[in-house]
């Protein structure tokens, strides 16, 4: 059978990915001198799947460094190296490097051999000195790793060899795996005697050509370690019945008990390892039971992860497609239903109020498939504020809360970007240094809090620092300079925190590599106003500030008020509403011949009729008939023109580009309950048009 | 496909199957394979200073689909529509755009040598968006290349309809 391994590479890159992350996040929770054996086998684990795929895959390079790195891990993982931070450090950037690798393999790029090269040695050179750890004597005497296999570096008081059952389960063939293969590898450790048991062997009748029957008994002649015997048959790990023993000298050291106690206090593997010599005894039949604990140990791993699939996002997006169309249909039924009299129309419309609640839960439940939670951005901070603070000499806490609080994929593939820059931010300007932190009565640690929450169908992401805080008569004063704040003007705090937003601004003295370039804040403001969102500072000198950022759930679905102009019926997002009012003549004065403008308290605010900038019939053109919209944008407030207020609902937003073009003044378009389409206004759109139009207005009365 | 080249006596590659409509007194032919459905007429949503052509969009279960007046497109004058109007859904490169007809007719088989080029017709007529004139039983059809008519119809173009 010929496979086109290449349509698994997206799925390995992915994955691979994802299992990076996961390795990263562990090691950073590693701490000094603490070898959490759950922590070292994630990232040993990660390491392993890694090397077993770019192997299977053939990227050779990627294995050969995986493989070395595992190495290493083993160490660790077996209790023979000490976990401390330069080697935390140096597995963190093997992670980096394995991105890379990855990556660029992904892209089909050369890899950075010369990086590579340089990390892979190092790791060696790790690996050479004598492990630090005496967790286990037999490593005080033991040779020095021979690098690239030290996996199998035999201890020095020698365990003359291993008694091994091996009895395939029932799927192991189906799941690709092949006995030859595992004893071929096993080979490699040392001289081995096989025994091949046919015993089981069914009548041919009754063969299931796809369940292998053999089982094997191999006696390694080798003083090996149990560990590098068991990563043999890791891929196999609970579709077989394995057991081990020693033999020889190994058997009679009582230290191997103690030994084995330790490891297994340190690999969860390693108890169901004792159990199945036992289960092997118990049955001889090594056919359709598999040994319990390793069933069970199997399921409990799959249930870890959650039991989720991948499926595309635009089945997804389908989905969400045919259920809009669905709820559609239903209200169209409802409305043929409502006129209806008689004993069996009431029982239909209950029937159809029924149907209703039904549309809603559905729809509610296909738009969570498209939620995650922010963990999946809140992940990459531990390690970028543990790097930052080291490179700016600060020591930082940085806490995560509300972590499973879940957005739309594509609101969090957004957010991302917008919030490492506020972090960072946070760690260059906010926190002080130890030093300043203690004159002035803080502890030397700064804390950075990190908090996702859900408030009134939006949701609320928040950093916070307990750093110097915001210098508000500093931003004044730059302002000033750069004429954003004319020099008399007084602002309200608000609105001198604001503008740090703008384009270009920066108080910083320095210009690090860090920040304080000026870019950035005006990027992460127009980043969240394009998701529907809004930012806030609040801060107080010498405590610290908080950037508060309200978020829509989703991108799909926006909260609208529906207003008529004639007969056409538009979407305001709410966002954009300030208020609604009834104009009185008395609030309006015209400028020119067109031009009105309409008091709105201290401020004026320019007219905005919707039926003259869109060119449509409108019911009315007299201002004190219809109802005037305050909307606002980019600080920019109008009075939008309509003829009346609909319903509040919320709608499913359709892209007019798709199948069309975009159009400025639009930012979509929605399906209404009768099946017909309304366009969404989008309101900093609906202004810029309007300005240029009185623009245009103005040059060509000048010209006239 | 045996019989339509037993009747043409053509290899079966060479020849096309078009959806043929009626449109001002003439026969037009549109490639069936971009054809995705024939749907009566519904009411649309005007864009805002949308050209002329463009009568506005609709919902075509769950996507949002513009709808333009073939007839206009042309160059002829415009017919008030009515409950007879017929819309075909054309989908080319994955867009999908209504295009309003008279009448739908047939779809009919040509091969490759019953379709002759579009004779230059100098600065009287812009011919690119034409195929060929399809000939059968004497007679004649304009057959449309949808890809390019609607490409001229800047729908593929990025630039927003409203930027001035």
């Amino acid at each position: 059978m010929t496979l086109d391994l290449a349509q698994f590479h997206e799925t390995f890159f992915a994955e691979s990915f994802e299992a990076l992350d996961s390795m990263e996040s562990a090691l950073l929770k590693l701490s000094a001198g603490d070898a959490d054996s759950e922590l070292v086998n994630t990232i040993f684990r990660v390491a392993h799947s890694i090397k077993g795929g770019s192997a299977t895959f053939g990227f050779s390079d990627i294995a050969a460094f995986t493989h070395t790195l595992e190495t290493l891990l083993d160490q660790m993982r077996s209790g023979k190296r000490r976990v401390d931070a330069t080697l935390v450090d140096t597995l963190l950037r093997s992670g980096d490097v394995m991105r890379e690798m990855l990556g660029a393999t992904q892209q089909k790029q050369p890899t950075d051999k010369a990086r590579v090269a340089a990390l892979h040695a190092e790791i060696e050179k790790i690996m050479a000195t004598p492990a630090a750890a005496a967790a286990l004597p037999a490593s005080a005497h033991g040779a020095a790793p021979v690098p690239a296999a030290p996996a199998h570096t035999p201890d020095a008081d020698a365990r003359s060899g291993w008694r091994i059952q091996f009895a395939p389960g029932p799927k192991l063939l189906r799941h690709g795996n092949d006995p030859a293969r595992l004893l071929r590898e096993l080979a490699t450790l040392g001289p081995c005697v096989v025994r091949v048991d046919a015993k089981f062997i069914p009548p041919l009748v009754d063969l299931d050509p796809e369940v292998c029957r053999f089982t094997w008994s191999i006696e390694l002649q080798a003083p090996v370690k149990e560990a590098a015997i068991r990563s043999v048959f890791d891929w196999v790990e609970g579709e077989c019945e394995l057991s081990l023993e020693a033999f020889g000298a190994a058997a009679t050291v009582p230290e191997a008990a103690p030994a084995a106690a330790t490891a297994s206090s340190v690999t969860p593997p390693i108890p169901h390892l004792q159990e199945e010599p036992r289960a092997a005894e118990a049955t001889a039949v090594p056919t359709a039971s598999v040994a319990p604990p390793a069933g069970g140990a199997t399921t409990g791993a799959a249930s870890t992860d959650g039991g989720s699939i991948r499926v595309g996002i635009e089945k997804i997006d389908e989905l969400l497609n045919s259920v809009g169309e669905l709820v559609i249909t239903q209200s169209v039924l409802s409305q043929l239903a409502a006129p209806l009299t008689g004993h069996d129309a009431e029982e239909l419309r209950n029937a159809l109020g029924q149907l209703e609640r039904h549309m809603r839960s559905l729809q509610e439940s296909v738009m969570r498939v498209r939620m995650l939670p922010i963990s999946v951005v809140f992940n990459r901070f531990p390690r970028l504020v543990r790097d930052l603070g080291q490179r700016l000499g600060k020591k930082i806490e940085l806490r995560l809360l509300g972590e499973a609080t879940e957005l739309d994929k594509t609101v969090l593939e957004k957010i991302g970007d917008p919030l490492v820059h506020l972090v960072r931010n946070a760690i260059d300007h906010g926190i002080e240094t130890p030093e300043a932190r203690l004159a002035s009565g803080k502890s030397a640690h700064g804390f950075i809090e990190l908090n996702a929450y859900h408030k009134g169908g939006n949701v609320v992401v928040e950093v916070t620092d307990d750093g110097g805080g915001l210098r508000r008569e500093r931003i004044l004063a730059k302002a000033r300079e750069r004429g954003l704040v004319g020099p008399e003007e007084e602002l309200s705090e608000e609105r001198i925190f604001n503008l740090i937003f703008a384009p270009g601004f920066s108080t910083a003295d320095v210009v690090s590599d860090v920040s304080g370039r000026g870019v950035g804040m005006d990027v992460v403001k127009r980043n969240i106003n394009e998701l529907g969102g809004h930012v806030q500072i609040h801060s107080s000198a010498g405590k610290g500030s908080t950037v508060r950022i309200r978020l829509p759930l989703t991108l799909a679905i926006l909260d609208g008020q529906l207003a008529r102009v004639g007969s056409e019926v538009y979407v305001v997002p709410i966002v954009s509403i300030v208020e609604t009012i009834q104009v009185r003549q008395e609030l309006v004065s015209s400028i020119g011949a067109r031009a009105q403008v309409f008091r709105l308290r201290d401020d004026y605010l320019p007219i905005v009729r919707l039926y003259d900038l869109f060119g449509v019939e409108p019911q009315h053109t007299d201002l004190l008939d219809g109802l005037l919209m305050i909307v606002e944008a980019d600080g920019n407030r109008v009075g939008l023109f309509v003829d009346e207020l609909m319903s509040q609902q919320q709608v499913v937003i359709k892209s007019l580009e798709s199948n069309f073009r975009p159009v400025v003044g639009l930012q979509g378009a929605t399906m209404l309950g009768d099946g017909r389409v309304a366009l969404i206004l989008d309101i900093p759109g609906v202004i810029a048009r309007f300005q240029s139009q009185e623009a245009r207005r103005k040059s060509a009365q000048r010209a006239a | 496909m045996i019989g339509l080249e037993k009747i043409h006596g053509n290899d079966s590659d060479d020849n096309r199957q078009f959806l043929t409509f009626r449109l001002a007194g003439e026969e037009y032919g549109v490639g069936i394979l971009s054809v995705q459905e024939i749907r009566g007429w519904s009411a649309v949503t005007a864009i805002p200073h949308a050209p002329q052509w463009l009568l506005g969009v609709i919902n075509l279960r769950g996507v949002v689909v513009p709808i333009i007046d073939l007839r206009v497109r042309l160059g002829f004058q415009r017919v008030e529509t009515s409950d007879s109007t017929v819309v075909i859904i054309l989908n080319v490169n994955a867009r999908v755009v209504g295009v309003v007809v008279d009448a739908v007719s047939d779809v009919i088989t040509l091969s490759g040598s019953q379709i002759k080029p579009p004779p230059s017709l100098g600065h009287h007529a812009n011919t690119s968006h034409i195929i060929g004139f399809g000939t059968l039983d004497d007679r004649m059809r304009i057959l449309l290349d949808v890809e390019r008519l609607l490409a001229a119809t800047d729908l593929a173009v990025a630039s927003p309809i409203l930027q001035e």
